[in-house]
């Protein structure tokens, strides 16, 4: 009787899946055509524009392969002539784990969170190495690309995106890395790890949010290639990646909150390490790195309407 | 049938000295919004500068199948529209609409990568003029025999030539296949063979129906590949026609007006042609046809010319004398004319301005360019020169009286000749 019963039940789902699977090509199938029909008759008017601007979803799905050519390109140019190539990206948060492990254990010791303070470090040090080289690759791209601008059209927001996807792999390889660097230190893994790709994302929102403004403005002030460097180099004390979140004033946790890389780093540590976080923190930065992300949009396709003449 | 684009008062304007102004800084940019409102009060803001029209009020519909050339000399807004068209920069005022895809060559080779190899910069570049990667894939070893750099593929193109990295980077625009092809100045690059092979490839594209939009200096290949032409001068459309009268229209009324040496009357007090060394002396240089018509840069071979030289004699001066050259356009000097070869020269004392005339009864210069060069000497040295003071242009006419035209060299020799009847009589 109830096999009768769950038989004529996995029929029935069957059966619904079926529908499902048919009005699913359906949408696909017009979809497909209004794609078709809009590339053949494209009626395109080109007018002045002023203030902000739509972002054209259609248009950047249209030219996603140019994305995709770009973080390629940026990846394989990076490394050329270079003898480490893809170990740089190692390389320059272990350095930075021995440094500050060796000065911050012996010279001026600073709690970590329970963890191994080099492997602390270098949980800190992998979001962060990205985000200072994605901005200041970022943020110099459209002004490096100035060529391209001046001579052909195409969504100029994959110049600064570009950027900052071709660095995600060097961010891949550094939390790589670090699983061996957990594994000497004989550190276990928590199932936590799966909310890692939430900070990741945020990491490239950040990142990619700041990049497009900045890069936005430097095509008009070039006084950005000098702001940068100096900004991030700041920015790396007010956030806590050498020492744990743990040791700011309560009174000032809400305003390190503000940045939202402090929430992004103690999430890459919850994750990784299995740290204990404040997630009130954490909420507030990756709100931040949301609105950051979208300002950043809406401000570059503003400022990109007059890049080919002020480049 | 509606046409492919359609080109509605089209404007573009700069602000003059915008480019350096915006250059600048916070620092700039903060004291301007801080004096910003001050300034509104004062009745003088960003308006009171005189904004620059690069392009003004163009209107044009283009057909499809049509072949278009747009010349006119430097600045004329040929490739601001271009840009226009290809949404590379927004117009200030009036409206643009397109059907079909565009294909916009501004330039061979954008995006190029020097690091990468042949094979990767044809993705590359592919993607950045707008192709699919199905359509660079297959579409892959065609473009590699047409740019003939196959077995270089696999090397940066940092290594290549340039020529061999000009074809591989026309060779993939050739192979971009849009309904609407913009094409600016790309054909001054690489050799002429290659440069024919393109033009034939645009040729083939053209004749497929397929619209073309060709900015050219080299007039033949405007006339040759184009069905109309298009002429601008100073950001506005002067001539709308078939290509042969607009390149025509340009050469008679767009290009000598744009010269000022083309006047018959040529001011010589600032002359860029003039040898550093030496101070303005020479003032003006006039032309006149042998009638004493003005003379503005046309004249038939063997025609009378009338050229006036006319200078300042600071001190009295008994010796001084004035001369003219004909120059080709490269600088070789075909001959001069110089008042002190002029048997019945007349001297007496002078000062202040004089006017020094010179006839020539026949202008014995083969149809061509040439260049005027004036001079003067005092007490038998030169004290100035002018190089290339004027340009003249002497036209074909029968100056043998035979229907023979001579083009050949640059100079009209006088000759008679006569077939000896016997060898032995040529020496009696």
């Amino acid at each position: 009787m109830i096999w009768k019963e769950s038989c004529s039940k996995l029929s029935r789902i069957c059966q619904l899946l079926h529908e499902l699977k048919a009005v699913h090509r359906q949408y696909a199938d017009a979809a497909m055509q209004y794609f078709r029909q809009s590339m053949s008759s494209f009626d395109l008017v080109i007018k002045p524009r002023g203030g902000w601007q739509p972002i054209d979803v259609h248009e950047l799905w249209r030219y996603r392969e140019l994305l995709g050519f770009l973080v390629w390109r940026d990846i394989k140019v990076r490394y050329k002539q270079t003898l480490l190539g893809g170990g740089w990206a190692v390389l320059q948060p272990l350095i930075g784990m021995l440094v500050f492990g060796t000065l911050f254990t012996t010279v001026a010791p600073i709690r970590s969170d329970g963890s191994p303070y080099p492997l602390f470090v270098f949980a800190g040090l992998a979001p962060w190495t990205f985000f200072a080289n994605a901005l200041g690759l970022a943020s110099n791209s459209l002004v490096g690309s100035e060529h391209m601008i001046r001579k052909i059209y195409f969504p100029r927001i994959f110049v600064p995106l570009g950027a900052t996807f071709a660095l995600g792999l060097d961010m891949l390889i550094s939390v790589a890395f670090m699983g061996l660097v957990m594994a000497y230190y004989r550190w276990p893994v928590s199932p936590k790890i799966c909310l890692l790709p939430i900070f990741i994302a945020s990491c490239f929102l950040i990142a990619g949010g700041l990049g497009l403004i900045l890069s936005a403005l430097n095509v008009r002030y070039r006084d950005v290639k000098y702001v940068v460097p100096f900004f991030t180099q700041m920015a790396f004390f007010l956030t806590p990646v050498i020492y744990p979140l743990r040791n700011v004033p309560p009174r000032l946790k809400m305003l390190v909150g503000l940045n939202p890389m402090a929430g992004t780093v103690e999430g890459f540590r919850y994750a990784l390490l299995g740290s204990p976080a404040s997630w009130d923190v954490i909420w507030t930065s990756l709100i931040v790195s949301v609105v950051i992300f979208v300002i950043g949009l809406y401000s570059f396709r503003r400022l990109e309407l007059t890049f080919a003449d002020l480049i | 049938m509606d046409p492919v684009i359609e080109i509605r008062n089209l404007s573009k304007s700069y602000r003059l000295g915008e480019r350096s102004q915006l250059y600048g800084s916070f620092r700039e940019a903060m004291i301007r919004g801080i004096t910003a409102p001050f300034t509104r009060r004062n009745g003088k803001g960003r308006a009171a500068r005189e904004p620059f029209w690069a392009v003004r009020d163009i209107n044009v519909d283009v057909h499809q199948g049509d072949t278009i050339g747009i010349i006119g000399s430097n600045g004329a807004g040929k490739s601001t529209i271009l840009k226009i068209i290809s949404r590379i920069t927004d117009p200030s005022s009036g409206e643009i609409r397109v059907r079909g895809r565009i294909g916009s060559l501004l330039e061979v080779g954008t995006g190029f990568h020097p690091e990468l190899t042949g094979r990767e910069n044809v993705y590359l570049n592919g993607a950045i003029l707008g192709m699919k990667k199905t359509e660079i894939q297959a579409k892959f070893d065609e473009i590699v025999n047409f740019s003939g750099v196959g077995p270089f593929l696999d090397t940066p193109v940092k290594r290549y030539s340039s020529g061999m990295y000009v074809r591989l980077a026309f060779a993939i625009a050739a192979h971009l296949d849009p309904e609407i092809l913009i094409v600016d100045e790309v054909l001054a690059v690489g050799d002429v063979a290659f440069q024919k092979k393109c033009l034939g490839k645009m040729a083939e594209a053209s004749s497929r129906s397929r619209t073309l939009l060709f900015v050219s200096h080299n007039l033949a290949a405007v006339e040759s590949l184009c069905n109309r032409g298009i002429v601008l001068q100073h950001g506005r459309l002067v001539f709308d026609g078939s290509s042969k009268d607009a390149v025509q229209f340009y050469l008679h009324n767009v290009e000598e007006s744009g010269a000022g040496a083309r006047s018959h009357v040529v001011d010589l007090t600032g002359a860029p042609g003039r040898v550093r060394k030496y101070e303005p002396h020479l003032k003006r240089l006039e032309l006149y046809h042998g009638d004493g018509r003005p003379l503005t840069g046309d004249v038939r071979a063997g025609e009378p010319l009338r050229a006036v030289v006319v200078f300042d004699l600071e001190h009295p001066c008994m010796s001084f004398d004035a001369s003219i050259a004909f120059d080709t356009p490269t600088g070789q000097r075909v001959c001069t004319a110089h008042s002190a070869y002029e048997p019945d020269r007349e001297h007496e004392e002078r000062i202040g301005e004089q006017s020094f005339v010179c006839d020539i009864p026949s202008l014995p210069l083969v149809p061509g360019e040439y260049k005027i060069g004036v001079g003067l000497d005092i007490g038998g040295c030169e004290v100035d020169w002018i190089d290339g003071a004027a340009s003249l242009t002497v036209l074909k006419s029968d100056y043998y009286g035979t229907g023979v035209i001579p083009t050949k060299g640059h100079f009209l020799l006088d000759n008679r000749w006569s077939l000896a009847h016997e060898t032995s009589e040529v020496y009696s």
